[in-house]
């Protein structure tokens, strides 16, 4: 980070300053030093204030978990750790933990290799290539639960079109008990893939180049050099990916609910889905957040480890370049 | 792209031209196919809504359909108006988040300054908060005030999408600004907040108008704020969507199509104009573009 901008004087001398603008803080006489140094602050306060005033729904919510909350008790009280016992001890949360996890350590493995592919062969500069980076965003734009209603459609067994192009017959049922958290799974790799290959494409396209000409001229096999070289220096890149794409898996939520709603049964039932319907459906308002508080922990934790691997990885790509 | 030259391990990276042609072009027509069938069930007739057809005659009733009906005998939907009202909520949220994001952005560009990392970091956290977190005591709040089912309501939950994207974004761009420029500006006799007007926000133009498209496809892809916390009169495309699906197995399918492809039209418009941003955007700055 630079020097502070204030070091040196903000305005000219008084006759320089035509405009005069008005405003008390700027008149022509230098501004005092405490001032300068209010002026991030000040400029911050909106967004301070609207953080506050997001912050205060999120505390409230993690209060619930604590409290008998629901529409049917509107006048709760404090029952300590009673809920969390309760929801720890319940083992369909724990199949909730249990789907949550499968889905979003599968799709992101998934997104991250095909995006990763992806990325290399639109980097080729073929005309192929070329033709289809424009469009390679398309899915990604879709809203997730409009994506959600399209899969729905090609899903259904007697209607949809995927039986139909596959050849699999009216009884092969994607949103079964046995193959929903796949299909989602299928639905999450088709609208998030672009997204880990747009970041690698431009991480690719950010290298230097002198590394792999000097790899080239030595004569490495393409192998070598693309697990020797472009891995590691790729690898801060791919990481940001698998971060975002993990944390939003982790309380995935819009087009499984389209989907499935969590069903059947509970196959579908991730984390935010099972705080919904307690939530949102059966108005349980302390059972529901006391889901999202465990969920956020989960999510903070992941996010900890996962941005400390990053800084490492940043660190030693950063070597390697020099 | 104006320049085609050769990028880092491109020369490496190629074996077999055709395998790797065919490759991409399979990833394709799965990224591909599921909207071209949108679009053909969009433009089938009623009766034909099951089938499976790739040839027919095609009809443009259904998007008449979706946009002129005040919703059909199982749906109540009116989209026309699920529209209007995404485009106010939309409109609303980038407007409040521009002209509160932009102060902090430059802040945080510009200075070092006590708890900004912290302000930056609880923003970002933000991104990654599970979002039900926030809306059950939204929605307690809502109900309670009035908020409920409100275009005000949104705006204001929509904040938590659009306004830390803009900050990110804007951030990014503030700090990559020389500020020789405005401190040259400063000698000549303007004020900070003249050389930030004159100076530094026009130079960063491009960075705004990237960030605001993207907040406002991020607002208006958003499911779960209208969901829960609006019923009929604030209830935007995206709700209006899922509503044609329709409950016990009657499902209007190709009007759900019409009203897909209108629905998604926005953002893919939006996306295609700004492509060049979209990294920098979509990764809250962590890759630069």
């Amino acid at each position: 980070m630079t020097a502070p901008a204030g070091e040196k004087p903000d305005t000219g001398s008084p006759d320089d300053h035509r405009a005069g603008s008005g405003r008390a803080g700027d008149s022509g006489t230098p501004v005092p030093g405490w001032r300068r140094r209010m002026r991030p602050y000040l400029l911050s306060v909106p967004a301070v204030l609207v953080v506050i005033g997001i912050l205060y729904p999120f505390v409230l919510g993690a209060i619930y978990a604590f409290l008998n909350y629901s529409a049917a008790n509107p006048d709760p009280r404090f029952i300590g750790f009673a809920n969390f016992v309760s929801v720890l001890g319940d083992t369909d949360f724990w199949a909730s933990v249990r789907i949550t996890l499968t889905y979003a350590v599968v799709a992101t493995v998934v997104e991250t290799v095909l995006g990763v592919i992806i990325a290399l062969l639109l980097n080729r500069s073929s005309l192929v290539g070329r033709i289809f980076e424009r469009v390679l965003i398309l899915p990604l734009m879709i809203a997730p639960v409009i994506a959600g209603v399209i899969w729905k459609l090609m899903f259904n067994p007697q209607f949809g079109v995927l039986n139909y192009v596959l050849g699999l017959g009216s009884s092969f049922d994607w949103l079964s008990r046995d193959m929903a958290l796949w299909s989602s799974i299928i639905v999450d790799v088709w609208i998030f893939t672009p997204f880990v290959a747009i970041l690698v494409l431009a991480g690719i396209r950010s290298l230097p180049r002198e590394p792999f000409e000097a790899s080239d001229v030595d004569g490495a096999g393409w192998w070598y050099s693309f697990r020797r070289l472009m891995l590691p220096m790729m690898w801060p890149y791919i990481l940001v990916a698998v971060i975002f794409r993990f944390m939003d898996c982790l309380k995935v939520f819009d087009h499984i609910y389209v989907l499935t709603a969590g069903g059947p049964g509970i196959a579908t039932r991730t984390l935010q889905i099972g705080a919904y319907e307690d939530s949102i459906i059966f108005q349980n308002y302390s059972r529901g957040s006391t889901y999202m508080l465990l969920l956020w922990v989960i999510v903070f934790i992941t996010a900890r480890y996962l941005v400390s691997v990053l800084g490492k990885a940043q660190r030693r790509a950063a070597g390697a370049e020099e | 792209m104006a320049t085609r030259e050769l990028k880092p391990g491109q020369r490496r990276i190629t074996g077999g031209g055709i395998v790797a042609d065919l490759a991409i072009i399979a990833w394709f027509v799965f990224a591909l196919f599921p909207i071209l069938w949108m679009i053909l069930l969009a433009l089938k007739t009623p009766a034909e809504q099951t089938s499976t057809y790739f040839v027919f005659s095609p009809t443009l009733e259904n998007f008449v359909t979706v946009l002129t009906d005040r919703g059909t005998e199982l749906t109540s939907v009116d989209f026309k108006t699920a529209i209007l009202t995404s485009l106010l909520n939309c409109g609303g949220a980038v407007l409040v988040s521009l002209l509160i994001g932009i102060p902090a952005a430059y802040a945080a560009g510009r200075w070092k300054f006590r708890g900004s990392d912290d302000l930056m970091f609880t923003m970002l956290s933000f991104r990654f908060a599970p979002e039900l977190m926030v809306i059950v005591p939204l929605f307690v709040i809502y109900n309670q005030i009035g908020l409920f089912d409100t275009s005000v309501g949104m705006i204001w939950v929509l904040q938590l999408v659009t306004m830390p994207l803009v900050v990110w974004i804007l951030r990014s761009y503030f700090a990559d600004l020389p500020e020789d420029l405005e401190q040259a500006a400063l000698l000549d006799g303007y004020t900070r907040l003249r050389a930030f007007w004159m100076i530094a926000l026009p130079m960063v133009r491009p960075g705004i108008a990237a960030a605001a498209l993207l907040a406002f496809i991020f607002a208006w892809n958003n499911y779960m704020f209208p969901l829960i916390l609006a019923d009929s009169a604030a209830s935007t495309v995206t709700v209006a969507i899922t509503s044609y699906l329709g409950g016990g197995g009657q499902a209007y399918y190709n009007l759900t199509a019409a009203a897909a492809l209108l629905g998604a039209l926005p953002p893919l418009i939006l996306a295609l104009t700004i492509q060049r941003y979209l990294v920098r955007g979509l990764s809250f700055g962590a890759v630069k573009s």
